[in-house]
């Protein structure tokens, strides 16, 4: 993968989460992560993996973890053996093109864990928006150019779609505070039996625009800026794992993004200041659904 | 003994399916399949079958579990029909690139557009060169026996592949006709038991499917792909030998129907040639030399035998239920004139595009044909090679 | 045929058949080190074993040993993006 890029942490600390002794099949949608990691005759996988195309991750999972149930029943795999389903898509996958065998395979119950590696738009291809690209971010599809400044549209809340799926786990996660966030996370996707979802933010230094050596730093502002909260559903019940004390204007977030220059030019404040209002719209969304969900 | 019953082809589908037993069936309703998932759940449901049923989204995540199931290291099938194979279409490629041997049931229909729910062929040739291995059935008997023989064939160490049998929507799908089953304890013993080397379940291998695969790579894998279809030849034989052992039907890589001193022949697929034979008795009655060549193993295509079970006629009709659309006719009349040129049969053969979209195709236009087959072995002028049956104006 | 004989001089026939690889992990043969334009340096005497750097690296480029201790960087598959040296509170890599 690109030098700098978000994915690589994220995928390697789900995997960690996978107790020592139980086997995982994982599958990959087309993208960045898959064409990165198993290049004929090269695999990086030490698990199982497998990749058919770019929408069925899911619904190609859902296959394998049906197998399992049937030859298990049978006693065609020895009684002590445990496997895991974990499938990863990056937003195109997920958001796009992927999200209608997501849905199918959610909604049939299979016990499997998504995880969507969210950067925000196409970037294997080359940076094209997607539903997951955030709003007035110059992509090559969505440029900023002198009538349109860039995408005009919001982006799509995947989670809040997944949670309508009402599965018993689903969470919003970024690399932080040394992983503790999204390790614990994926530890208990994993764990909890049935369908579970997990969206983790994984930014871009190429479709972004910012310094390979900022990942860090970029999760952080996304974070404290409540542009991507940290939280929880579990059984329909909101948990908001972090709530910052003093919520950092999302200025903070945009400025070293290149994506986001055009919006810094004298005359564009109001689409910083409707950022803004999306942002806080949306937090104060979830803080009511948190509070409305674990009403007794 | 053969158990007598009377089926529909869907419940013969179906039956042969239960008999398999296979690990997982994923499949989506499409009219005319849709009755084979239908029963088969009920399979699942009372505990007949120790199947895992898929009911998914849609027939793309249909193949994309089939290929998962397989993969995973069990037996995966399903069934579908016209846009439903188009809507699979990427996945049935990447089901043979895998070298993975799903066994399919496709019950032929016209695809759209316009919508249309009837039978032909366009579905399957839309996927002819996709890599699968294609069985074709002229009643319900067939799709039965050639579900039956599928496994073995499919999964056979020199061939790999996924297989289709086809059968006619409607004609036969939802035709009930008597039917010879086979005993429950005799198809398991003659699929037997499914062990890939390598497998995604195999916690002791970890493997990885499906790389990309770049310039340095892609044509050779290709290649393996090829001569695996080379090799499927040799293999169906070899299968419809045992399950002649074991039944004594017969079965080849195509039927020849009084073609042996034939003048006049006709080649057609599925449920036409039970027609065709109808029309042939009854010209042979009145001493007229017909004769039919029913090709059951459309992929991989047995082009040198084809020619070579031509070569004594004086013309020949080769029938697509599909248009191709190319100007140059229907791809079962290119593959069969292709092998008659290359193996040097030089008989005069036309093209009779015929029944799309559930046209009915009667015995008088079957015999239509073989009236200008005789007027061409009279006159010697073909005019026009690329003709319609059945078509107005 | 193992993926260690499988290369680009590799006839049709000895290929893995589908592309499917048998061995976990053998890109670990497959080295992206070349990629880099700065490479960081590992100062130990100013490093306190937190612990931070090691999970942001993208390419698991820093070892860690037995005692949880990192080691210094393994060139094979640094890329030299920089994102250990910016998380470092103590100024113990340095990009050159």
């Amino acid at each position: 993968m690109c030098a700098g890029c978000g994915a690589p942490p994220v995928a390697r600390m789900v995997m960690r989460a996978l107790k020592e002794g139980d086997h995982a099949v994982v599958a990959g949608a087309t993208g960045c992560m898959e064409v990165s990691t198993f290049i004929y005759p090269y695999t990086a996988w030490t698990d199982s993996f497998i990749h058919t195309a770019f929408e069925n991750a899911s619904s190609t999972l859902s296959g394998v973890e049906a197998c399992y149930k049937a030859m298990k029943r049978q006693g065609k795999l020895p009684e002590d053996s445990h496997t895991k389903f974990i499938s990863f898509g990056g937003d195109g996958g997920t958001y796009d093109i992927g999200i209608q065998a997501l849905s199918g395979a959610m909604e049939r119950g299979h016990d499997m864990v998504y995880v969507c590696y969210d950067n925000g738009a196409y970037m294997n291809t080359g940076i094209q928006r997607s539903s997951a690209t955030p709003r007035f971010a110059d992509t090559t599809t969505s440029p900023a150019g002198t009538i349109i400044p860039g995408k005009m549209q919001s982006r799509k809340d995947l989670a809040k779609i997944m949670v309508a799926h009402h599965l018993p786990y689903v969470a919003q996660t970024a690399c932080i505070n040394n992983f503790k966030d999204l390790y614990e996370k994926s530890e208990k996707a994993i764990y909890t039996e049935g369908p579970c979802f997990l969206n983790v933010l994984a930014p871009c230094p190429r479709g972004w625009g910012y310094p390979t050596d900022m990942l860090m730093q970029i999760n952080k502002l996304a974070v404290e800026t409540c542009y991507w909260p940290l939280y929880e559903v579990i059984d329909g019940k909101y948990v908001i794992n972090y709530k910052p004390k003093n919520k950092l204007p999302i200025e903070e977030f945009l400025k070293p993004q290149k994506r986001f220059k055009h919006m810094f030019k004298p005359g564009n404040e109001w689409m910083i200041e409707e950022f803004q209002k999306e942002v806080d719209d949306r937090w104060n969304e979830l803080l009511a659904l948190e509070e409305m969900t674990n009403k007794e | 003994m053969s158990i007598r019953e009377r089926l529909s082809g869907n419940e013969a589908a179906a039956t042969a399916m239960k008999q398999i037993n296979p690990d997982v069936v994923a499949a989506f309703p499409i009219t005319p399949s849709t009755e084979i998932p239908q029963y088969f759940s009920t399979f699942v449901s009372n505990g007949t079958v120790d199947t895992e049923f898929v009911a998914v989204e849609s027939e793309h995540s249909a193949m994309s579990a089939c290929i998962g199931a397989e993969a995973a290291g069990g037996r995966a099938m399903t069934a579908t029909s016209a846009n439903g194979l188009s809507f699979m279409w990427e996945m049935i490629y990447i089901a043979s690139s895998m070298r993975l041997p799903i066994v399919m049931s496709l019950v032929n229909r016209a695809v759209s557009g316009p919508l249309n729910i009837h039978n032909d062929h366009s579905d399957a040739m839309g996927v002819r060169d996709a890599g699968w291995i294609m069985l074709f059935s002229e009643n319900n008997q067939e799709a039965y026996d050639n579900l039956v023989m599928a496994h073995r064939i499919a999964e056979h160490k020199d061939v790999l592949l996924p297989l289709m049998v086809c059968q006619d929507g409607f004609i036969t799908s939802h035709s009930i006709e008597n039917i010879e089953l086979i005993e429950d304890d005799l198809v398991k013993n003659f699929v037997g038991k499914y062990e890939p080397k390598h497998y995604l379940l195999n916690s002791k291998e970890p493997i990885s499917m499906g790389p990309l695969d770049l310039q340095a790579y892609l044509f050779e894998h290709k290649k393996q792909q090829s001569q695996a279809m080379v090799n499927a030849k040799q293999v169906i034989l070899d299968v419809a030998k045992d399950f002649e052992k074991m039944t004594g039907r017969s079965y080849g890589l195509f039927e020849e129907y009084k073609l042996e001193d034939a003048e006049i022949a006709i080649v057609c697929m599925n449920s036409t040639a039970g027609t065709t034979k109808y029309v042939v008795d009854q010209l042979r009655a009145n001493g007229i030399k017909a004769g039919l060549l029913k090709v059951r193993v459309f992929r991989p295509f047995p082009a040198e035998e084809i020619a070579k079970a031509l070569s004594h006629v004086k013309a020949v009709a080769v029938l697509d239920k599909a248009d191709s659309l190319n100007a140059c006719g229907g791809a079962l009349f290119s593959d069969v004139t292709s092998g008659m040129q290359v193996n040097k049969v030089m008989v005069p053969t036309v093209n009779y595009i015929y029944g799309i979209g559930g046209r009915d195709t009667k015995s008088t236009d079957i015999e239509s044909v073989f009236n200008d087959l005789e007027k061409i072995v009279k006159t010697g002028n073909i005019d026009n090679p690329y003709r319609y049956l059945g078509l107005r104006g | 045929m193992t993926s260690d004989k499988i290369n680009k001089d590799t006839p049709w026939q000895e290929l893995t058949e589908g592309g499917n690889i048998y061995e976990a992990g053998n890109a670990m043969e497959f080295k992206t080190g070349d990629w880099r334009s700065i490479k960081p340096i590992y100062l130990s005497d100013k490093c306190k074993q937190c612990g931070l750097c090691f999970p942001v690296c993208p390419d698991d480029a820093i070892p860690v040993n037995k005692e949880q201790k990192r080691e210094d960087f393994n060139y094979d598959y640094c890329k030299g993006c920089g994102v250990c040296a910016k998380v470092c509170p103590f100024g113990a890599i340095e990009m050159k």
